[in-house]
This record gives C-alpha cells, sequence and structure tokens, in this order.
C-alpha cells in the first residue's frame, strides 16, 4: 500500500490478508486514474450527460424564513438515481472497468447505493450484486424492484440485525471469496484505505459545484453547510472544497433515532467511541467489551453503527461539529418540506434538514446556509406514510 | 528463543507427521461443554489448540463459525471470561495454544492488558484476523513483552512484497490459506496450493499451518502433499456443535470421531 490510509489516528486498513493485495491493486489504480486526464474526462462526460450535474442549488424560501438566513438547497436529489450515490459508482465503475473487473458487489442499506450500483452496472454492461439486509429489502421494496430492473442480482442477507453492517459483512465475505474478477463498489466513505479517500475523491464535486454556484449568487461561499452523516460519503463530499477554510461551519447530522438516552439510535460519533470495524479505525457504536451494537434509525441509509474514518478526526480536531435528529425530528422536517416547497427528500436527508432548523434564529440574516439534499424520498413513501399515519 | 509452535513442528516433522490443529470458538455453546470438547479434542490427539474469540462482526469467517460466535457470545463470553476458560484449560491440557481474535476486541481490552492476560494464562500465539503488518507495532510489542507470538495469514494471492512484510513480523507459525476465501465455505485444497506454499517458504523461515477449506482426511493429505507443515480444521469439527445441540455427549462424540480420522490422517503412513 502506498498510503496509510489515515485522518489524524483513524482510517487504516484492518482487513484480513486475502483481501490486501486487491486493495492495494485498487489504490494503484486509483491513484493512476485520477492522473489521467482520459478518465476524468470519461467521467465528467457521465456525470454531466448521463448523471445530470452540475445539479441546482436552490435558495429554499421556506427554509430561509424558518432559520433566518438564506438557506440553500444542493439539489442532490434530482441527481439521475434518486441520490448523490451516483457520483461514486459512476467513478468506481469507471475503475472497475480500467482494471478489467467483469463483476461488481455492493452493500447497500436503503438500497440507493444498491440502484446507483445496478445503474452503472447496466450502462457499462458488468454483473451486479447486491448485498442487502432483509429488514431493508423489506421496507426499501422500491429500490428493489428498480435494482432488479436494471439487471442487478439482491442478495437478501439474514444474519445479525439484517441491516446494513451485515450486508457489508456479507459482501466482504463474498469479496475475499471472488476476489480475482470481483470489483467491490464501496458506498460510503468509510472501510478500508482506499476506499475512504477515493469515495471523497468522487464526492467532492459536490462541494465544489456549492462554491462556484454560490461565487455566481453572492459573490461568496458559504458560512455553514448541514449534511445528514451514516457512513457518511454525501456530507464528506459538501464538506471537503470547505475544509481548508476554517471560518465555513461544517455540521453533520446524526441518526438520534428515538433519542441518544434510549440507546435506539445511529448516532456512532454522538454516543459511540473509537473501534475498528469494516476495515478502519473510526467511532463505533458498541458495547464494553467491543460487540459491535445494533443501530437504530427511521432511515434506513442512516442505520449504520459505524462512520467513515475522517468524520471521527473532524470531530476530534474541531474542524466539523456532529448534532443529531431523532426519528420524529426527522419525520417532521421530511413532511415540512413537501408541503412548504413541493420536494419530497429522503428519510437520510431530512435530518439534515432537521439539523439545519436547530439553527433556526441562531445566524446573521446575510449568512449563507447550505443544506445537502442528499436524496430524493419517492423510495422512502410507503415507510414515512404509515409512520406519520401511526402518530 | 524458539517458540512452542516451532519446536512442535520441526519434532513433527522429525517423525515424518504433520501437525493437526483443531479449531474451536470459546464457550461455544457454552463455556462448560467447550471445555470438554477441547480436552477432547486433545485426546483425540490434537497437536496444538487454535481457538476463536467470539466476535460480533467476522468477515473472515463463514456462516458456520459465525453462528458459533453467536452461540458464544448468547452464552455471555466476553474478552475477560475467555481469558479466564484459557487458564481453566490450561489446568489440564498442555498443547500450544493460538487465539484467533479480530483487532477490535483487543482495542477495547487494551493492547497491553490483553497481551498480558495472554501471557498469564498460557496463550502461546495470537492471530488478529483483521490486523495486517502495516498497522502491527503496538501489537507486536505488547505481545513480545509477554512472551507470545504472532501470526499472521498468508494466501496464494500475496505478493512477493508482501509475504516479505508478513515474513518480519510473523512468529510460530503462518497461517497458510489453503484457498482464498472465509473459512468453511469449501471443502477443497486447490491445486495451486504446492506453488503458493512454496513461495511462502523461500519467503518465511517458519511453519506453514494450512486452514480454510480443510474438512476431510482427503483433504488434509493434499495440504501435507502440497508441501504444508501441518493442518488447521475449524469449521467441519464447530459444524457438529450445531448438529447435536442440546446433547452434549452426541456433540462430543461425533467431533472426537471427527478429529481422529483427521489426527490419522496427519500420521505417516507406516
Amino acid at each position: 500500500m502506498i498510503g496509510d490510509g489515515r485522518f489524524g489516528r483513524f482510517g487504516g486498513f484492518y482487513v484480513a490478508e486475502p483481501l490486501l493485495p486487491a486493495l492495494e491493486e485498487l489504490e494503484a489504480a486509483w491513484l493512476d486514474a485520477r492522473e489521467d486526464p482520459a478518465f476524468r474526462a470519461e467521467l465528467d462526460g457521465l456525470l454531466h450527460d448521463y448523471a445530470g450535474r452540475p445539479t441546482p442549488l436552490y435558495r429554499s424560501p421556506a427554509l430561509s424564513g424558518a432559520i433566518g438566513c438564506h438557506v440553500y438547497l444542493k439539489r442532490e436529489d434530482l441527481l439521475h438515481g434518486g441520490a448523490h450515490k451516483t457520483n461514486n459508482t459512476l467513478g468506481q465503475g469507471l475503475l472497475a472497468k480500467r482494471m478489467g473487473r467483469t463483476r461488481l458487489i455492493a452493500e447497500t442499506g436503503a438500497g440507493q447505493h444498491g440502484v446507483a450500483t445496478a445503474m452503472i452496472g447496466a450502462l457499462l454492461g458488468l454483473d451486479v450484486k447486491v448485498f442487502m439486509g432483509a429488514t431493508d429489502v423489506a421496507r426499501q421494496a422500491p429500490n428493489v424492484a428498480r435494482m432488479r430492473l436494471f439487471g442487478a442480482e439482491v442478495v437478501p442477507v439474514s444474519d445479525g440485525s439484517a441491516s446494513l453492517k451485515d450486508a457489508i459483512n456479507e459482501a466482504l465475505r463474498y469479496w475475499t471469496e471472488h476476489v480475482r474478477d470481483t470489483f467491490y463498489v464501496f458506498g460510503t466513505a468509510a472501510g478500508p484505505h482506499p476506499y475512504p479517500a477515493l469515495v471523497k475523491d468522487f464526492q467532492r464535486v459536490i462541494g465544489e459545484e456549492i462554491a462556484e454556484q454560490l461565487e455566481r449568487a453572492h459573490g461568496r461561499g458559504p458560512d455553514v453547510v448541514v449534511a445528514c452523516v451514516g457512513g457518511g460519503s454525501n456530507a464528506i463530499g459538501a464538506f471537503a472544497r470547505f475544509l481548508g477554510e476554517p471560518d465555513v461551519r461544517l455540521i453533520g447530522v446524526e441518526p438520534g433515532g428515538h433519542g441518544l438516552d434510549s440507546g435506539a439510535h445511529g448516532a456512532t460519533l454522538g454516543a459511540g467511541r473509537p473501534g475498528c470495524v469494516h476495515g478502519s479505525l473510526s467511532y463505533l457504536l458498541q458495547d464494553d467489551v467491543g460487540q459491535v451494537r445494533e443501530a437504530h434509525s427511521i432511515s434506513a441509509g442512516l442505520d449504520y453503527p459505524g462512520v467513515g474514518p475522517e468524520h471521527a478526526h473532524l470531530l476530534e480536531s474541531g474542524r466539523a461539529t456532529y448534532i443529531s435528529a431523532t426519528d420524529d425530528e426527522a419525520l417532521d422536517a421530511f413532511a415540512w418540506l413537501c408541503r412548504e416547497e413541493g420536494i419530497l427528500p429522503a428519510l437520510e436527508s431530512s435530518h439534515a434538514i432537521a439539523g439545519a432548523l436547530k439553527l433556526a434564529g441562531e445566524l446573521d440574516p446575510d449568512s449563507i446556509l447550505v443544506i445537502n439534499l442528499s436524496g430524493r424520498g419517492d423510495k422512502d413513501l410507503a415507510h414515512a406514510m404509515a409512520a406519520l399515519e401511526a402518530r | 528463543m524458539t517458540s512452542r509452535f516451532e519446536a512442535l513442528a520441526a519434532a513433527r516433522k522429525a517423525e515424518g507427521h504433520g501437525v493437526f490443529v483443531p479449531f474451536l470458538v470459546i464457550g461455544d455453546p457454552d463455556p462448560d461443554t467447550s471445555l470438554r470438547l477441547a480436552r477432547g479434542l486433545v485426546q483425540a490427539g490434537a497437536d496444538a489448540l487454535e481457538l476463536g474469540l467470539p466476535f460480533s462482526d467476522p468477515p473472515a469467517d463463514g456462516p458456520v463459525v459465525q453462528a458459533a460466535d453467536q452461540r458464544s457470545l448468547a452464552a455471555g463470553t466476553t474478552t475477560t471470561s475467555a481469558l479466564a476458560w484459557i487458564g481453566r484449560l490450561r489446568e489440564t491440557v498442555d498443547v500450544p495454544i493460538s487465539l484467533l481474535v479480530y483487532f477490535n476486541l483487543v482495542l477495547q481490552h487494551g493492547v497491553e492488558a490483553f497481551y498480558a492476560r495472554c501471557g498469564e494464562v498460557g496463550v502461546d500465539a495470537v492471530l488478529v484476523a483483521d490486523l495486517p503488518p502495516e498497522h502491527s507495532d503496538e501489537v507486536l510489542a505488547a505481545a513480545r513483552a509477554h512472551g507470545v507470538s504472532t501470526i499472521y495469514l498468508a494466501s496464494e494471492l500475496s505478493t512477493p512484497a508482501r509475504l516479505e512484510r508478513i515474513a518480519a513480523v510473523c512468529e510460530g507459525y503462518v497461517y497458510a490459506l489453503a484457498r482464498v476465501g472465509v473459512t468453511g465455505q469449501h471443502s477443497e485444497v486447490v491445486p495451486s496450493l504446492g506453488p503458493a506454499l512454496e513461495r511462502m517458504r523461500a519467503a518465511i523461515d517458519l511453519p506453514l499451518l494450512v486452514g480454510f477449506g480443510i474438512s476431510t482426511p482427503a483433504n488434509v493429505r493434499s495440504a501435507l502433499e502440497a508441501g504444508a507443515d501441518g493442518v488447521i480444521v475449524g469449521s467441519a469439527l464447530v459444524r457438529h456443535i450445531e448438529h447435536h445441540l442440546g446433547d452434549p455427549d452426541a456433540m462430543e462424540a461425533a467431533m472426537v470421531h471427527h478429529a481422529r480420522e483427521l489426527h490419522a490422517a496427519t500420521r505417516r503412513t507406516p
């Protein structure tokens, strides 16, 4: 391995030996591709023509009024596929092709990453197998149907909590068994090196566009950037451009579930402690001896007991702040944005909106706050309607 | 100082035998039964034991060992209780013992405290499945301070550069993979094992014990013919626990019977 994959004391590549040659090969291919103008041009072309970049930066009157400053939504929900995940799967898909791999595998929670991988598999003519917790297969039926329509095989995983962490375990096992011809399209900025850095690389376009779009609209950058954090790929994509600008406040919103005191949540940074799972040192929800705890969130995409290692570093270095929004707060924000703006946010992204609403009255009226609206909520309709009706 | 595993492998080699190492998850299905099974395996001829600490999220293990981990955790096993269990086993069992763990358990126990306790209860070697040589400095220092060997995995995909890294830090034996994959998924010794073992032997001056995919006496003989110094058998034996849950006598009988067959396959044919 050329890099050590560290973000401060976090990160690294904590995997069993059979996977290390594959990770070394992936790192080499990625370092080579990112210096290759032809790779960049092909990726940029697809991001523009196939996926619809740049996505709009929309000034939301309702949110601006409610929070009391200029509030913008970065509309990753309008990206082809319905979420920011496409930025990453296009990049990794092209990398897989470049490496001569014929099969893609992916884990998925809400199904957005699975859909984005299935889409890219169809586009590039690669076989796709998606591992998905059995619980998530049940609560994300539209995305399961989309993956299958795109030609992917969806493998339900019933081990453990039958959600995202178990899907990752199973994908890692499958990858270990088929490492010679299989490319693991990791969905978030976590896992072993080089994934956290590689996924950040492919997602940083979000923050770069925010900077350009605000420059045109206001002649300056944002004061605050807010994004939801499960594994943390949309957040790191929105933050990356601004990490070197200490005046830009970066706020990650974790899933508070039934509340941090209830134990039923996914607030890894807010209530976990450093640990090692799925290939990197980061924060982790775990019991006293280090067994991984199950996370809970109304949103399948945030229902993960780990978090990307760079977020752990940004927390400890104080560069970013992490708060949480409960299931109820996220559901309120979901319904509120639908009614006020005619925009249907994903339940994941609804956490970012709920988190931003907590800043109401706190910011100077001239401030610019950007919320990364990481995905659209069509996939959540049945689940969200049932939760709203149950109130 | 030569480790007990190296001495063991040298002794068996001099006799023309292979080393037979069965694997169990500590506390599976419960601490007392598991103790009885471990003793039974030694009576069946185990030259050494490999013992797993149960972990909630073991991606290097297949379904059989994962289920064993779950049973053990449900029975209340913790790192502390598992190490105390080894202390109890040591009252009657003298063969070398290696532990198979995932890094988070070591980290949460405290690296120094973990290896100190391993040394106290008589653990000879520890393999941290998800800890590569590159991240091993703290673990190696603690292990050496307490007289514990640090084992690494090597596979046929390990590049010459990786084998060199492994050689620089590995002690006791190399856990050589019979096939690339996770534990217990296939009963198979791939034809490429021989050349892979040759490459490992050229790079690393330690005994090569082959595991992942060894479940039958025929597998054992193939691995030894391919150049292994011995075999590690896990899932195939652990499966007897699953099949005889609630009946410890039948469980032990089936496991010991299977272990005797595997053991016999490691002995030189007269």
